[in-house]
């Protein structure tokens, strides 16, 4: 058997294992309740106590995707038999379906912007950290430090003029003015993010392709690119993550056509009263697909969320 | 062979062409390579800064774009920093600020120094620790206004389940003495993993034989910790520390989705009540003003902290 001095004895590990799991328990414990509630009804969703085990419905999902009307309960009685399931799940509280909510076209918005900031932001980003990383740049490092400190300023503080300048060009409440707004929020640090992976990559490769024949640009397509792909994968879920999470700019900047759904989640209110599963069925849709990206892509995530100061 | 459309170029042109085209020269495609980010930044961002600047001196109101604009001078500055509101709000940042950094860098340090004893299964609880930062503050944040419920929220009801009394005594986001700690305790939960990160990269970066030199040394483990662990971590945790400054400072999406800023006043940050102003009073001029004052700030707390760290890391 091995021994080492600095390998902490068996009881501290268990101690210190049973401290971790304890604060990730709780830590977990409120998003967990936002799935749980999604899936309670709204009478389970406020009951005191609170309700861990309950018997699960679809209520708030139904409710979150239509808009509903009460009936009186005489017109409820003269309707034909409900159709499909979610009629039925509708007509049981009383009401009918008026038409579906706005939470798909929210999505679907969040969706594109957010992959549309990603793709464009990649696209500069990479182009820009390859000539940081390789070429002599005038002003090099003034450069990067103005493009770190644009993460400075408070959204609000930019969002004034912005909004003045997407009036007047017309992109208020547009997909493109919102995309190229997240571009540029992220592509600082994607720039700051991606000039580390390619400094990474040693410069032999590309002279070895230069001396076969290859020109800059080739070289930088055919043998950096693959190399970094890797690094410009994990960036571009980084900034996508931001994209989908952003509200400060898309609550000021949007509010019909191109509004996200961080924005509109919280609007979500039912019939007498805030619909707390309806709401939690929304940020559950919403919030799962990061929960499982992130798990999925740990380890290739660190280096992102902590700007570039955890390398391997 | 295979030729990339540009080396058939290359070749059918005459030969001064065809450098032309295959050898960009390195200088070029710098430019091309830099140009376009430095022009959407500049678009999106320093233009608008500048723009920023010159409203501040002006009586601009959005909602009335066509009144003739005024310059006032100063008088915008001047009201802001004489105003009592203003230093209320200061007021409200700073105890968001301190108190939001000081727990996460206790228990972000302490949860890294755990999770550094690589116990079986770290790496999964590493994991979920960490997916509260992953998520929309906004969403978030909205949520936490359910589990801050008297009454029926699960807050309240595992506090009292542990310290007896009724649920429906005290409502955090109601409270004048509790709201601003409901937003601390929100933003712990979620930004004490990214500090824990930042830590654990520290810990993982000393190497075993510093260690493993004290304890031929029989230097006892307390001093290890406060002579070895402590000021290897140190430039690490500051560097924690600043990110998570300037990211609070700019607070914003948690804070206004979980109290909106009440009850009254007492948890309404500099950027909330810089959007009160700006999107709801329409008062562009003065909250310019606002804006280059908060802005000046950040950036002089940041550069005197960011000189500070460089200290801390030559030593």
């Amino acid at each position: 058997m091995s021994f080492s001095v600095t390998e902490p004895t068996i009881r501290t590990k268990w101690f210190a294992g049973t401290a971790v799991i304890l604060y990730a328990v709780i830590t977990i414990l409120p998003l967990m309740w936002i799935v749980a509630t999604g899936f309670k009804s709204p009478a389970d969703s406020i009951a005191y106590p609170p309700k861990v085990v309950f018997e699960p419905t679809l209520e708030g999902y139904v409710n979150l995707f239509t808009t509903r009307t009460r009936l009186a309960e005489g017109d409820m009685a003269a309707l034909p038999p409900a159709e499909t399931w979610y009629e039925k799940i509708v007509r049981d509280q009383g009401q009918i379906i008026s038409g579906p909510s706005r939470y798909g076209e929210r999505f679907l918005n969040s969706v594109i912007i957010g992959f549309g900031s990603t793709v464009l932001c990649m696209v500069l980003g990479t182009a820009a950290a390859y000539a940081f990383s390789r070429f002599r740049v005038p002003l090099k490092d003034d450069l990067l430090f103005f493009i770190l400190s644009t993460r400075m300023m408070p959204p609000i503080a930019v969002a004034i003029p912005i909004f003045l300048m997407f009036r007047q060009l017309g992109l208020n409440d547009t997909h493109l003015g919102m995309i190229l707004l997240y571009t540029a929020v992220n592509l600082s640090l994607s720039v700051w993010l991606l000039k580390g992976f390619i400094d990474e990559i040693p410069v032999e490769y590309e002279e070895a392709a230069l001396i076969d024949g290859y020109t800059r640009f080739q070289a930088f397509y055919k043998v950096v690119l693959p190399q970094a792909a890797t690094g410009i994968a994990s960036t571009a879920i980084f900034c996508l993550i931001f994209a989908w999470n952003e509200y400060a700019f898309a609550v000021l900047l949007t509010s019909g056509t191109a509004q996200t759904a961080p924005p509109f989640i919280p609007t979500i209110i039912g019939v007498g009263g805030k619909d707390w599963p309806a709401v939690a069925a929304g940020a559950t849709i919403f919030l799962v697909p990061v929960m499982v990206f992130t798990i999925l892509l740990r380890k290739h995530l660190l280096r992102g969320i902590t700007f570039g100061a955890v390398r391997k | 062979m295979v030729y990339t459309p540009i080396e058939k170029l290359a070749q059918a042109t005459p030969q001064p062409m065809a450098q032309k085209v295959r050898g960009l020269s390195d200088r070029a495609i710098a430019w091309i390579f830099v140009a376009p980010s430095i022009f959407l930044l500049l678009a999106v961002n320093i233009f608008p800064l500048i723009w920023t600047i010159r409203l501040s001196f002006t009586n601009f109101k959005v909602n009335r774009a066509n009144r003739d604009i005024e310059f006032i001078g100063l008088r915008n500055y001047e009201r802001i920093l004489t105003d009592s509101d203003i230093w209320m709000t200061m007021q409200a940042t700073a105890h968001f600020l301190i108190w939001t950094i000081v727990l996460q860098v206790l228990i972000g340090f302490a949860l890294a120094y755990l999770i550094n004893m690589k116990f079986k299964g770290n790496d999964l609880w590493t994991t979920i620790i960490v997916l509260p930062m992953m998520l929309s503050p906004a969403v978030v944040g909205n949520f936490w206004t359910f589990l801050y419920q008297p009454q029926i929220g699960l807050f309240n009801y595992v506090v009292t389940f542990f310290t007896g009394g009724d649920p429906s005594s005290f409502s955090m986001i109601g409270d004048v003495h509790l709201a601003p700690w409901a937003i601390v305790i929100a933003d712990t939960w979620m930004w004490t993993p990214f500090v824990m990160l930042i830590c654990l990269a520290g810990l993982r970066s000393i190497p075993d034989s510093i260690y493993e030199a004290a304890e031929c040394d029989r230097a006892s483990k307390w001093r290890q910790f406060w002579t070895i662990t402590v000021p290897m971590v140190l430039p690490f945790l500051m560097l924690a520390v600043l990110f998570r400054g300037i990211e609070n400072f700019k607070m914003f999406d948690l804070v206004v989705q979980l109290t909106g800023g009440g009850p009254g006043n007492t948890t309404t940050l500099t950027s909330i009540d810089l959007k009160r102003e700006a999107f709801e009073k329409w008062r562009t001029g003065y909250s310019s003003a606002y804006a280059v004052i908060l802005f000046v700030t950040v950036f002089g707390l940041a550069s005197i902290y960011v000189k500070a760290l460089n200290k801390v890391k030559e030593r």
